[in-house]
């Protein structure tokens, strides 16, 4: 059990910088997600954690040691890939045993852990089977297996449940949290899909072009993104984006959307944006499921308005809608029996309590 | 009363569409055999006829009757031979010769495999290439060089090595380890990158990676090569005439032909004999070997 810690680390490939200096402290027993889109460094990172890349810069430190210059052997740490990477010649005893074996472990201390692994991921039954005879849910398990019974200060997981179909991956995301909780190993897990990371860690990273654009709890980056980017990656379907600005009338703060369109902001929301100038270029950042059907009765901050519904998509416990305004498209989500239908007027409301404000310019949330 | 099941015995019947998939491959299936039965015939009369000849007396081989028929067979020149002196100092030879040599090979070209394809270092793209370049430069040009390197070491340390056995052991591996490395850097390449990875991270050396990983799940590919580097060394015949002359010294391919062959006087029935047993070892070893040498070959084309 350790604590893993990044100090500015860099890596550059010839010209390419894929890591762009990282700051980053992982506390031990905690599970922290790196998320991001293909090519935002986060595998690199992993990989640099591993010791499987050299680091062009900075410092990496396991349990208080730097080990930019360890071999992977010697940081102890255990990998799950994405393609599993078991060793196909052997059973998945052998495989679990292999790190144990080399370390030349003694043969009881071996069996018992590899019994111990095997029980706690339900593979017991195939312990003499070959990689190929297994289905990719069951390499899946060795894979972690083979990483458990090491023991070692750090899990590292790269991409584990891409291999997957949707089903075995929700499962296998289960199973993951579950081992976890169990065996409570510092776990760092790279993933492309932000579900896998809302889900499985205590703190996601979230990352792009090589830096890091914000870490937080999944609560914090849903409700309090920082960044337009983290707003519009986190979170399915994405946050919408309204170009507006702000405008005083008549003793309080309009939010303009459109020449025909301005809601009145309510009055906590109207105190954080005084200071923003009135005619700086803003977008309003708002979720799907505030933008909602309309009540018969009116509530402070949600402000009614109607829309021709371009498509409707009923996904049984709740209906998304799509319609346009502005040339841009809106994604809203309305309770099933609201009566939205293709083409059809529908009279919403805006929750304003929950919108987000962000400078069109910096993409920074305000 | 019990309730019965209906059965429609209409069964649809099979339509075979015009250009259909299974007419293509129909007509696939019988230019294949074809061509194959043509090539089968046509690469395994020379050894029919060499069998033929071996089990006739050389009175028969010269007597103007059906050269493609036996009419006294007699196992003579079998006898002659497996109880010749000479004949079993050339197989014992040979066999020395092949067994060291894929020894040497092996020893040298799967290391180096590994180091080409697996320890990017400087270099390592070029060097991969140029082992390769190195196959392709034939023997009929390298023997005169080597020749005379061999006869420029004797001058300069006294050791004799034109004229001995053992020197095929220096010089066969010149067209084994490029041949044999360049298959085994192409299986290794299929073996994914995560495996030495997830090796090297559960506290495997490289060496160990090697022997513990590589080899075992390489091993189809380290087969063909094992079959390749017996067969070139088995069948070789312009390197041991060169470098070989004395009746003790020589090897299988060239002994049959120097001492069966007097002057104008062909031996033809213990030439035919001599070559066919000769040609055993290497055919046992790839009836046994087939499923692996097949394997090993064709691992880079479905792999990727």
């Amino acid at each position: 059990m350790a604590d893993v810690t990044l100090r500015k680390v860099i890596k550059r490939y010839d010209e390419v910088e894929a890591v762009r200096g990282i700051d980053l402290d992982i506390a031990d027993h905690e599970f922290v997600v790196l998320v991001g889109p293909s090519g935002c460094g986060k595998s690199t990172t992993l990989r640099m954690i591993a010791g499987l890349e050299d680091i062009t810069d900075g410092d990496i430190m396991i349990g208080g040691d730097v080990v930019n210059d360890v071999p992977p052997k010697d940081r102890d740490i255990a990998m799950v890939f994405q393609n599993y990477a078991l060793y196909p010649h052997m059973t998945v005893a052998e495989n679990m045993s292999f790190g144990l074996r080399l370390k030349h472990y003694p043969k009881a201390e071996i069996k018992s852990r590899v019994t111990e692994a095997a029980r706690m991921l339900d593979i017991t039954d195939l312990i003499d089977r070959k990689p190929k005879q297994l289905s990719g849910g069951q390499r899946q398990r060795v894979a972690m297996g083979r990483a458990i019974v090491r023991n070692p200060k750090v899990f590292l997981f790269d991409e584990p449940l891409s291999n997957l179909d949707a089903k075995l991956r929700v499962q296998m995301r289960i199973e993951i949290k579950k081992v976890h909780q169990k065996v409570r190993t510092t776990t760092v897990y790279v993933t492309h899909d932000q579900v896998e990371a809302m889900t499985l860690a205590d703190r996601v990273v979230v990352m792009n072009h090589g830096r890091i654009e914000q870490i937080g709890t999944p609560n914090e980056l849903y409700h309090h993104p920082a960044t337009r980017f983290v707003a519009g990656f986190i979170g399915s379907p994405a946050m919408n984006f309204l170009p507006c600005r702000l405008e005083d009338a008549g003793g309080q703060t309009n939010i303009r959307l459109t020449d025909r369109i301005a809601f009145p902001l309510p009055p906590a929301r109207a105190a954080r944006y005084q200071n923003i100038p009135r005619n700086e270029k803003l977008l309003l950042g708002l979720r799907p499921e505030h933008i909602a059907e309309a009540k018969g009765y009116p509530e402070p901050g949600v402000e009614p308005f109607e829309a021709v519904l371009d498509v409707t998509e009923p996904m049984g416990m709740e209906t998304l809608i799509y319609f346009t305004l502005e040339g841009a498209q809106i994604c809203g989500r309305v309770n099933p029996n609201a009566g939205a239908r293709d083409g059809e007027p529908l009279r919403l409301a805006v929750d304003l309590n929950n919108m987000h404000l962000l400078n069109e310019g910096t993409g920074v949330v305000l | 009363m019990t309730s019965t099941v209906v059965i429609d015995k209409a069964a649809p019947t099979r339509q075979v569409k015009y250009g259909s998939m299974s007419r293509d491959r129909t007509w696939a299936l019988r230019w294949s055999y074809f061509f194959l039965t043509l090539f089968a015939i046509f690469s395994l009369v020379p050894p029919l006829y060499m069998l033929i000849t071996s089990l006739k007396s050389s009175a028969e081989i010269s007597a103007a009757t059906n050269p493609w028929w036996v009419f006294h067979p007699t196992l003579s020149n079998y006898a002659e031979l497996l109880t010749s002196n000479q004949y079993m100092r050339f197989f014992l030879n040979s066999a020395m010769v092949s067994v060291f040599v894929v020894t040497i090979t092996m020893l040298i070209s799967v290391p180096a495999a590994f180091a080409l394809s697996r320890m990017r270092f400087w270099g390592s793209a070029t060097l991969a290439t140029g082992v390769f370049l190195t196959y392709l430069i034939p023997d009929t040009l390298l023997f005169l060089p080597l020749f005379k390197m061999f006869a420029v070491f004797h001058d300069w340390t006294g050791i004799q090595l034109i004229n001995r056995w053992y020197v095929l052991l220096l010089v066969y591996p010149t067209l084994t380890v490029p041949f044999c490395t360049w298959i085994m850097i192409g299986y290794f390449a299929s073996i994914p990158k995560e495996l030495d990875e997830a090796a090297i991270i559960d506290g495997a050396s490289w060496f160990q990676t090697l022997t513990r990983i590589f080899i075992p799940v390489a091993l189809p590919g380290l087969i063909a090569a094992t079959i390749f580097a017996f067969t070139v060394s088995w069948a070789q015949f312009l390197y041991p005439l060169v470098f070989t002359t004395s009746t003790d010294q020589l090897v299988l391919p060239v002994g049959i032909i120097t001492t069966l062959i007097k002057g104008d006087v062909f031996n033809w029935g213990q030439i035919m004999t001599g070559a066919l047993l000769g040609a055993a070892p290497p055919l046992i070893i790839y009836a046994f070997l087939m499923d692996y040498y097949i394997a090993g070959l064709t691992a880079g084309a479905t792999k990727g």
